[in-house]
């Protein structure tokens, strides 16, 4: 059953990222999804201070709005201050995540938190904490969380996926018509403010980004058309989730870091194979 | 006598501990610093993220490898596989329609993961030597020895003296890499060199600060520096004082409470320093473009007025009311250009009606010769038609110097008429 629970999570978390990575990636946006993932750090620590952990849905706001205001100074000091758009993720993620782990480091054991699960996250504990659904079934608390936030982020992107492919695909066509090109930019943002939150407990910060950025990029050398794209980015998600799982498992390793591994080997495959018939259309073609 | 007393304790032995931290903090803050201004330069502030993640599968393999903890062998093995990521960055992006920043955090996510990996399969095989192999997610500057002064020291002159020698090289090829080529630099061999260094850098400067926080030393100090100066030797000297600054004070505040980590204090230092050079940076802060924005306004609503009044006198009005003059203003704004304009004595108010002094037609003509002439310009060299040009005019008006408008009579032969047949005044 402890098998089910941990891939049950890791999918969840993957199916969540996938959606948000395709935006991020056709956006040319994910080294933002890279800094949120790292400043939501200060978020969360005052999510474990006021209620000892990120299982109620309104800490979980709360701890998302802190990758917000990392993405809120991001465009500040990029459209604003004129800095450089790659200087201004680094500056922001960077100071965000020093003021976090300051505080973790300094009130962290009063809030039952620390640094090492912020980065790679303890999936192995997740079925730790198991609450009743009905009769004899149990769920992981952490699970039932990411489920709900699931169901949310899967509503809010059906409800504004005309809006969100405009904005991505043609941002000067949307202003154009009229349509909030700003306000298209912040759903996408609270959207993987709240995915990273809900996922930093059980697989980290880096796995976080290896789903954001793997699936999506896989997906995208495989296909031109978005909607396919959201789906084997989906798909890719679960398959390298559950190798992930089983290859830790088998070589007695963390399971975040065993998953990034194997997206990273599929990864490896597909652009392989991508680029070898590339070549080889290219010579045919010559 | 207290007060010489409170100083004379640091230097005791006791405090030994203290300024070997805080010096050896402050040396490789400097070196990242210094090198890391090219990154920035060269718009990559992002690979020294990837880079300081990439370096951890290498730590762990040289550890597994030798089962020794060799500072020597972890920079190797931290070297080799940072320099591996860049090249992999390279490589995926020569090959494939993925954007830059996808292959950034796919290329650091799954580096970072290898090590995650290799670290669980070190610490599980509970091999005795292990601990502390992963100081390197977070930085241990506490425990930094006077062994690791002297290497920070070295990489530091290192960083110094090959930028120094190289500093046009470095420079042109982060402005322009084909202007590099074109004149002769072999660009790829002076982009793997710096990438070289960047590497060693951070393969060295991780062990202090952690992972995730020395990308902030790569590029926060050259952030700060940019909004500073224009010249890539100041922003250097700049970047280097800041981050030498921020780790030694770092090490000071993180030293003064309990459980206070280092390396995120010295982040904050650097942050806040850069924070303070955005804002307060002369001609190129925020405050300063504010001011200067301002200035440029004041200074077209003033000439737009003038040229009103002067424009509505020439057609013959007598009195000139102020609902003629507004034009796009507001009430407030235009009651304050009114009375600026008075206080300079450029125009008298008779009543409820202004008229212009001698100083102030002098002005105004000013203003429309420039416009005039530049109409002229527009239509002779780019073929304009004449109604195009009066928009280009009205903005470029109240920007043209003296030097430019001398520039432009002797370039247009000191012209009549202007392309709608109105005199110019001179």
């Amino acid at each position: 059953m402890n098998d089910f629970y941990i891939i049950l999570t890791a999918c969840l978390v993957a199916i969540n990222c996938a959606i948000m990575g395709s935006f991020l990636v056709m956006r040319k946006m994910v080294m933002i999804g890279d800094a949120i993932s790292h400043a939501v750090l200060p978020g969360i620590f005052f999510a474990y201070i006021f209620s000892g952990s990120t299982s109620s849905l309104p800490i979980l706001i709360g701890a998302a709005s802190s990758g917000i205001l990392a993405t809120i100074i991001i465009e500040w000091l990029t459209h604003k201050a004129k800095l450089q758009s790659d200087a201004s993720i680094g500056i922001s993620y960077t100071l965000l995540f020093a003021i976090g782990i300051i505080l973790i480091s300094k009130f962290g054991a009063n809030a039952d938190i620390d640094q090492q699960c912020v980065l790679y996250g303890e999936l192995e504990y997740v079925p730790l904490w198991l609450e009743p659904i009905i009769g004899n079934f149990y769920l992981p608390k952490q699970t039932i969380i990411l489920l709900i936030v699931s169901v949310i982020v899967l509503f809010a992107v059906i409800w504004g996926y005309k809006g969100l492919l405009i904005t991505t695909f043609d941002e000067n066509y949307s202003l154009s018509i009229g349509i909030g090109v700003g306000f298209w930019h912040y759903f996408l943002m609270s959207g993987v403010s709240l995915t990273t939150v809900v996922s930093f407990e059980s697989v980290g910060a880096i796995l976080v980004i290896a789903f954001l950025s793997g699936p999506p990029a896989i997906a995208y050398l495989l296909t031109g058309n978005f909607k396919k794209m959201l789906v084997l980015s989906c798909a890719f998600g679960i398959l390298c989730s559950i190798i992930g799982y089983y290859l830790a498992k088998s070589l007695d390793v963390s399971v975040a870091g065993s998953i990034s591994v194997v997206i990273g080997g599929v990864f490896a495959i597909v652009f392989t194979a991508t680029t070898l018939r590339k070549s080889k259309i290219d010579v045919i073609s010559n | 006598m207290s007060f010489w007393q409170n100083i004379s304790t640091y230097f005791s032995s006791e405090y030994y501990t203290f300024w070997v931290v805080s010096i050896g903090a402050g040396i490789i803050c400097f070196a990242a610093g210094i090198v890391g201004t090219f990154s920035y330069l060269r718009k990559r502030a992002l690979i020294g993220d990837v880079v300081s993640h990439a370096v951890l599968p290498g730590v762990a393999i040289s550890f597994m490898l030798t089962g020794v903890k060799d500072p020597l062998y972890f920079l190797i093995g931290a070297t080799t596989s940072g320099i591996l990521s860049i090249w992999l960055v390279d490589f995926i992006q020569s090959k494939s329609k993925l954007k830059p920043d996808t292959i950034l955090a796919l290329t650091l996510s799954v580096f970072f993961g290898i090590g995650i990996v290799l670290l669980t399969k070190i610490q599980h095989s509970g091999d005795a030597a292990q601990s502390g192999l992963d100081s390197f997610l977070f930085g241990k500057a506490a425990s930094m020895t006077m062994h690791d002064v002297i290497t920070f020291s070295i990489i530091a002159l290192i960083n110094t003296i090959c930028i120094v020698v190289f500093l046009r090289a470095f420079s042109i090829i982060s402005f322009d890499e084909e202007y590099a080529k074109s004149i002769g630099f072999n660009v790829k061999v002076i982009k793997s060199f710096l990438a070289l260094l960047t590497v060693i850098t951070v393969a060295i400067g991780i062990q202090s600060v952690g992972i995730v926080l020395m990308a902030a030393l790569l590029i926060t100090p050259a952030s700060g520096a940019r909004f500073l100066t224009n010249s890539v030797k100041k922003m250097l000297v700049y970047a280097g004082i800041f981050a030498l600054f921020s780790g030694f004070t770092g090490v000071i505040i993180s030293s003064s409470g309990e459980a206070m980590p280092t390396g995120p204090w010295i982040v904050v230092v650097l942050s806040t320093f850069t924070i303070l050079a955005i804002f307060f940076g002369k001609e190129k802060g925020v405050i300063a473009r504010m001011r200067i924005r301002k200035s440029n306004n004041i200074k077209i609503n003033n000439e737009n007025t003038l040229k009103t009044i002067y424009k509505l006198s020439k057609e013959g009005n007598e009195s000139i009311s102020r609902d003629q003059l507004i034009n796009n203003q507001s009430i407030t704004q235009f009651k304050a250009t009114l009375k600026r304009l008075e206080k300079n004595q450029i125009l008298s108010r008779v009543k409820e009606s202004v008229i212009l002094t001698e100083k102030g037609k002098l002005a105004a003509r000013e203003v429309i010769r420039k416009h005039r002439l530049w109409e002229i310009y527009l239509s002779k060299y780019f073929n304009l038609d004449a109604d195009h040009l009066h928009d280009d005019a009205e903005g470029i008006e109240h920007i043209i110097t003296p030097e430019i408008e001398k520039h432009l009579i002797t370039l247009l032969d000191r012209p009549e008429k202007d392309p709608h047949q109105s005199e110019i005044p001179y």
